[in-house]
């Protein structure tokens, strides 16, 4: 549905109760009055084919400032929905009855804003763990006191974890936040009655490090550092989310070259990510030679990364409005020549990996999530793309440029963990096959552009490698930072990661958590 | 089946000479800041372009505080001139008035990993030390899962409230003697993080921290180093004692 088109229709469902207030570039700033949210938020995202970005809550000066952010497919655009309110009421409808995918955005807000989505199957304990704060702590607000909320703390010392499962035999085994060898802290109530896991209730946000309270006050430049150091194996995609959300206020792109370079970087973290997935797939099947081959690759691209750019993950080469230093050319020719070698190596680890049938046994039909719980859910990235719903920012919502380079969105229909793993080899292809054409794209000029800060906000959005990251920025008059939302994709995809886990058998359940490639650091910020 | 093999044996052997020989590869470390020599009318626009205060000014020469450097490169690409940098990776030191342990602990030790808040790059890190390039069994270093099991804790992250118990609760499930090796600027310090109101400032605020490993993350390398420091067969890092800094 392009932009006319979805004028009319809500100009004829609604008239009047929501209107579509202005629109800057791709935006289109949908007001609509509380009454008709869940409504308009259900159209767009079950009938209209628009993706759920996030819900951004904001505390004006008198006023809450929520939009509910959602994107569509090149001329759809973005759709901003915005809703605000006094201060003084803190009740809004909940959309989660027809947008399921805002169900921890919800709760997110209540825990952190105080905010109540009426509607909304409330499970309580999220970001804030009870055993930790008591309620009503709301550390987003303006008025927030940390000494004050430190010094009146009162944890829930009887807390325990909530029992869904009530047959007879039933029995919980929790699993975290310290379990296995290295692995991020999370935590895991798996309920059996036997062999197969029937309810999975992750609980997360032992590494909450409040990044987006951390960041207000603070000018772009130091929040960039948050932005690269909050999720660091994707450092390179969220620190470039963050740099094009100043670069969209300010209304100035990096220069081309900047851009081109750019996406080089960001295609080669997208390699070095695929690369270690695929080693911790291997690696959980107890599959001790591929898990070696795989451990090479990306130690492989570790260096390649170190040698061209400095560091191992890319951190201290994005600038706002281009890139902190410039990287030549034959560095760059250099460093794609080393690459392709890489991808020999991957793609002749997944020719051997086809025909172990041992390996495949333990991939096949296992951890299935079905295209439309992928689609209700709104997973995002390689996990999406497995199961059908093949949707990548990069061809969708096009930023630096990629809508002049050749390349495929792989998608797969089963949706089971080997589907995800040819998904990761499949994008591993392409980001060679991007890097090649960047290298040969490369034009001469400047990597960076003065940025002249301004008030204002915007969203920024990247297709980091597990998936649509979204950042959103508001700037003060001052130029700092007033408001910094991240939207990871692993939030997303922890969401649904219990629908993958249900019904299947215990020993499974490491595969699956490979499988997911999901990052607990991402999803807890 | 037997295809593995031939793929295994056809790959060679990829370990590194480390810690026998120097690694040599491009791409192994970031290095880290060296300071010295600066023009003397420059020092403090240079002190002020870090974000994590590692300079400081002591006559004309400047001091390095290497443990609080998150690799944000802003002293090297972005300020004139660039202040001296290292491609070093011998980075682990033992804290003041901590020790490393002693003989009974050269040939093997186990390591129980935990994750306090980390971003991801150091945990990464760690784990690359068991694929072929480093392969840390070959020189008794041994993750295990349990407590209970360890002699090393390592901790990775600045310590967030949520997970200082579980952090405390692992540390006194392990036997005596224990040590524990701090991993990364977040470890040390709290690096970007140590401002938030739900960090703490590193891993000291919470345990007895025996070995320092700098770095934002700190290379396979240096993490190696800091375990081979711990046990005792390697000399903890030159510049911790010529250039001694604050805490």
């Amino acid at each position: 549905m392009n932009r006319t088109e979805l004028k009319a229709e809500i100009a004829q469902r609604w008239p009047g109760k929501v209107q579509c207030r202005s629109e800057s570039g791709s935006v289109c700033e949908v007001t609509c009055a509380r009454a008709a949210l869940p409504e308009l938020c259900g159209r767009l995202f079950l009938e209209w084919n628009f993706s759920f970005a996030g819900l951004i809550v904001e505390e004006g000066a008198s006023e809450w400032h929520l939009c509910y952010a959602f994107y569509g497919e090149g001329d759809a655009g973005w759709v901003h929905v915005l809703v605000t309110a006094p201060l003084t009421e803190k009740t809004f409808p909940s959309v989660v009855k027809f947008v399921h995918a805002a169900d921890w955005h919800e709760r997110e807000a209540e825990d952190l804003y105080g905010l109540v989505f009426e509607g909304h199957p409330r499970l309580g304990d999220f970001i804030l763990h009870d055993d930790a704060w008591q309620e009503g702590v709301e550390p987003m607000r303006h008025r927030f006191d940390a000494q004050a909320a430190i010094r009146h703390r009162k944890p829930q010392e009887d807390w325990r974890p909530r029992r869904i499962v009530q047959e007879s035999g039933a029995f919980v085994m929790p699993v975290g936040p310290k379990f296995s060898g290295v692995t991020e802290s999370v935590h895991f109530l798996l309920e059996t009655v036997g062999e197969d896991v029937i309810r999975s209730t992750p609980r997360l946000f032992y590494k909450w490090r409040a990044i987006e309270k951390l960041a207000e006050g603070k000018s772009p430049d130091e929040v960039l550092l948050l932005a690269e150091r909050f999720a660091a194996t994707t450092a390179f995609a969220h620190g470039l989310a963050f740099c094009q959300a100043v670069e969209n206020i300010c209304g100035v792109g990096a220069p081309p070259r900047a851009r081109t370079l750019r996406m080089f970087l960001a295609e080669l973290e997208r390699l070095r990510h695929h690369a270690g997935a695929i080693q911790e797939i291997c690696e959980s099947t107890a599959l001790a030679v591929a898990n070696a081959h795989a451990g090479i690759c990306e130690e492989e691209l570790l260096r390649i990364s170190c040698e061209l750019a400095g560091h191992r993950y890319l951190f201290g080469m994005l600038a706002l409005g281009g890139l902190l230093c410039d990287l030549p050319n034959d560095a760059c020719a250099k460093a794609l020549e080393k690459a392709q070698k890489v991808l020999t190596e991957l793609n002749a680890l997944e020719k051997h990996l086809r025909v172990s049938s041992s390996f495949l046994d333990r991939l096949e039909e296992v951890g299935i999530v079905p295209e439309r719980t992928a689609m209700v859910y709104g997973l995002l990235g390689p996990i999406a793309r497995a199961s059908g719903v093949v949707r990548d920012l990069r061809r969708a919502q096009p930023y630096l440029g990629y809508e002049n380079f050749q390349f495929d969105v792989p998608g797969e229909q089963e949706g089971d963990g080997y589907a995800r793993l040819r998904i990761l080899f499949a994008e591993a292809r392409q980001s060679v096959r991007i890097m090649e054409q960047a290298v040969a794209a490369l034009t001469g000029g400047n990597v960076r552009d003065p940025l002249r800060l301004r008030a204002g906000a915007a969203l920024g959005w990247v297709e980091a490698p597990r998936g649509g990251a979204f950042h959103w920025v508001r700037l003060d008059a001052e130029g700092k930072v007033a408001r910094y939302r991240i939207i990871p994709p692993s939030f997303a995809n922890w969401h649904g990661f219990h629908l993958s886990v249900e019904k299947f058998a215990f020993q499974d359940f490491p595969i699956m958590l490979s499988t997911f490639d999901l990052s607990v650091a991402e999803n807890d910020r | 089946m037997s295809q593995w093999v031939i793929n295994g044996i056809r790959a060679g052997i990829k370990t590194t000479a480390f810690p026998a020989r120097p690694e040599t590869a491009a791409g192994t470390t970031p290095g880290l800041p060296v300071g010295g020599d600066y023009p003397a009318n420059k020092i403090n626009s240079l002190i002020s372009r870090c974000p994590t205060r590692v300079f400081s000014d002591s006559d004309g020469q400047v001091l390095v505080d290497r443990r609080r450097c998150i690799h944000c490169s802003r002293c090297v690409r972005d300020a004139e001139p660039p202040v001296n940098w290292e491609q070093t990776y011998e980075w682990g030191t033992v804290r003041d008035g901590q020790r490393a342990f002693g003989q009974p602990f050269e040939r093997s030790i186990h390591i129980c990993v935990v994750d306090a808040g980390d971003c991801g790059a150091c945990l990464n890190e760690v784990k690359q030390l068991n694929n072929p390039y480093y392969n840390m069994h070959r020189l008794g270093f041994f993750i295990t899962p349990t407590p209970r099991h360890a002699d090393v804790l390592l901790v990775v992250g600045p310590v967030t409230d949520h997970m200082k118990f579980a952090l405390k609760k692992v540390y006194d499930a392990m036997p005596t003697p224990k040590r524990v090796v701090a991993v990364g600027a977040c470890a040390l310090s709290g690096g970007v993080f140590a401002e938030s109101f739900v960090c703490a400032r590193g891993a000291p605020d919470v345990l007895p921290v025996d070995v320092e490993i700098p770095g934002n993350p700190p290379p396979p390398l240096a993490i190696l180093h800091g375990l081979l420091v711990a046990t005792g067969r390697k000399a903890p890092a030159t510049w911790a004692r010529s250039n001694p800094m604050k805490a």
